[in-house]
């Protein structure tokens, strides 16, 4: 019971991929400008990383141990990811066309989203069982979801206040996600 | 694939390095940008080996552009790309083991660096060969800079030092702060402020030039 709640916890606020670790940052910074466009986002991330977990999980366990192949792990992972995006999308278009036009833009962008294979690379690392990895996948992403919704939040008010000229977009996006990161480190001793 | 555009290879280059630059104006590759640079020695190392990726992918997607067929053009610039960040992992873990031990999972997420996906896709599939070297090189290179500049400025204020030489007086209280998450988005936007109020004054004295040749 333990190891779920640190797992949990830890995914979602302690290490945060984003606020804490640095991984995820351009679609955090790049569709961070509407709370819809963002929770989009951040349910199709969620949905690929936990269906990448897994799938990672077994590629490196099944194929590349027993042959001895561990030095392939990037482009297995990324073949892995790639391909798994795809399936997403299309299995999307045919099955919900609706929701495949809400998140449709967003997969592709999925692909090159760090937090996908680093999430994948550290499963491996941490050295977690199939369940573990899985879950851990699934809350890593809730996470990055997390922090992509707030910042959004903040930036939709950001829009309507009075900012110099030169401040307005990304430099103060950064400024914003900078101050946010000052209040997920006060996570820190959580665990 | 589109007609070979004639581009010699020094606009191309200065493009990468300074007009375009891949931090400051494209705001690509993000993650390595502020995830490894709390030294000016780690933002270099990243640097070039994220260029010596952008350089040979560029290449080598650039000589096979008329062969790899559009639909399945993204597993195939991901595979040329993925097999040049092994290359470079595996290098680094033979030769420079602590560099790779700082850099960590960075290095293999080379491959999901979208500046060598975005060049990959919009220019080396259509340009020749020079060009597309040309492109790397200086798009590799602008990230170089800028990131080592991040890296610089971080590491001078969080730990009083410059590539590992003292550069503060000895009673400095190094802001830890620096070195942490915060300190890393807070720099860049403080940075990117900075290139922005730049841009703005050279526009305005290049507008004011135009007026008075006018005049």
């Amino acid at each position: 019971m333990n190891i779920w709640l640190v797992i949990i916890i830890g995914q979602i606020l302690v290490n945060n991929y984003v606020m804490c670790q640095f991984f995820g940052i351009c679609p955090f910074l790049g569709v961070s400008k509407k709370v819809d466009t963002a929770l989009g986002m951040g349910l199709a991330v969620t949905f690929v990383i936990t269906l990448a977990s897994f799938i990672t999980w077994m590629v490196q366990y099944f194929i590349l141990v027993p042959l001895n192949l561990q030095y392939l792990q990037t482009i297995a992972f990324i073949l892995v990811i790639a391909v798994l995006v795809q399936v997403v999308e299309n299995a999307l278009k045919k099955l919900s066309p609706s929701l495949y036009q809400a998140l449709g833009v967003y997969l592709p962008l999925i692909t090159t989203n760090c937090v996908v294979l680093a999430v994948a690379v550290n499963n491996i690392t941490d050295g977690y069982n199939l369940l573990e990895a899985t879950m851990s996948g699934c809350f890593s992403a809730l996470g990055f979801t997390l922090a992509l919704l707030l910042l959004a939040g903040i930036r939709e008010r950001l829009e309507l206040s009075n900012m110099p000229k030169w401040m307005q977009g990304f430099p103060g996006a950064l400024i914003t996600a900078g101050l946010m990161a000052v209040a997920f480190m006060g996570f820190g001793g959580l665990i | 694939m589109a007609e070979p555009q004639k581009k010699s290879f020094l606009p191309v280059f200065l493009n990468g390095l300074i007009t375009e630059n891949p931090t400051f104006t494209l705001m690509l590759g993000m993650c390595p940008t502020l995830g490894v640079t709390t030294a000016a020695m780690n933002g270099v190392a990243m640097g070039l080996a994220t260029t010596f990726v952008l350089v040979f992918s560029n290449l080598i997607i650039s000589l096979l552009r008329n062969i790899i067929p559009d639909k399945v053009r993204i597993p195939a610039y991901i595979v040329v790309i993925a097999s040049f960040v092994t290359m470079i992992d595996l290098f680094m873990q033979a030769f420079l083991p602590e560099l790779r031990a700082v850099l960590g999972t960075y290095i293999q997420l080379i491959v999901v660096n979208c500046i060598i996906f975005a060049r990959a896709e919009s220019f080396a599939a259509k340009n020749p060969p020079l060009a597309s070297l040309a492109d790397g090189l200086g798009m590799g290179l602008g990230f170089t800079c800028s990131i080592t500049l991040l890296a610089a400025v971080r590491e001078i204020f969080g730990s009083g030092t410059c590539f590992g030489l003292q550069v503060m007086p000895a009673g400095y209280q190094p802001m830890a702060i620096m070195n942490m998450v915060p300190g890393g988005f807070i720099t860049l936007g403080v940075l990117m402020i900075l290139v922005n109020v730049i841009k703005r004054v050279a526009a305005r004295r290049s507008e004011e030039r135009k007026e008075e040749k006018l005049a």
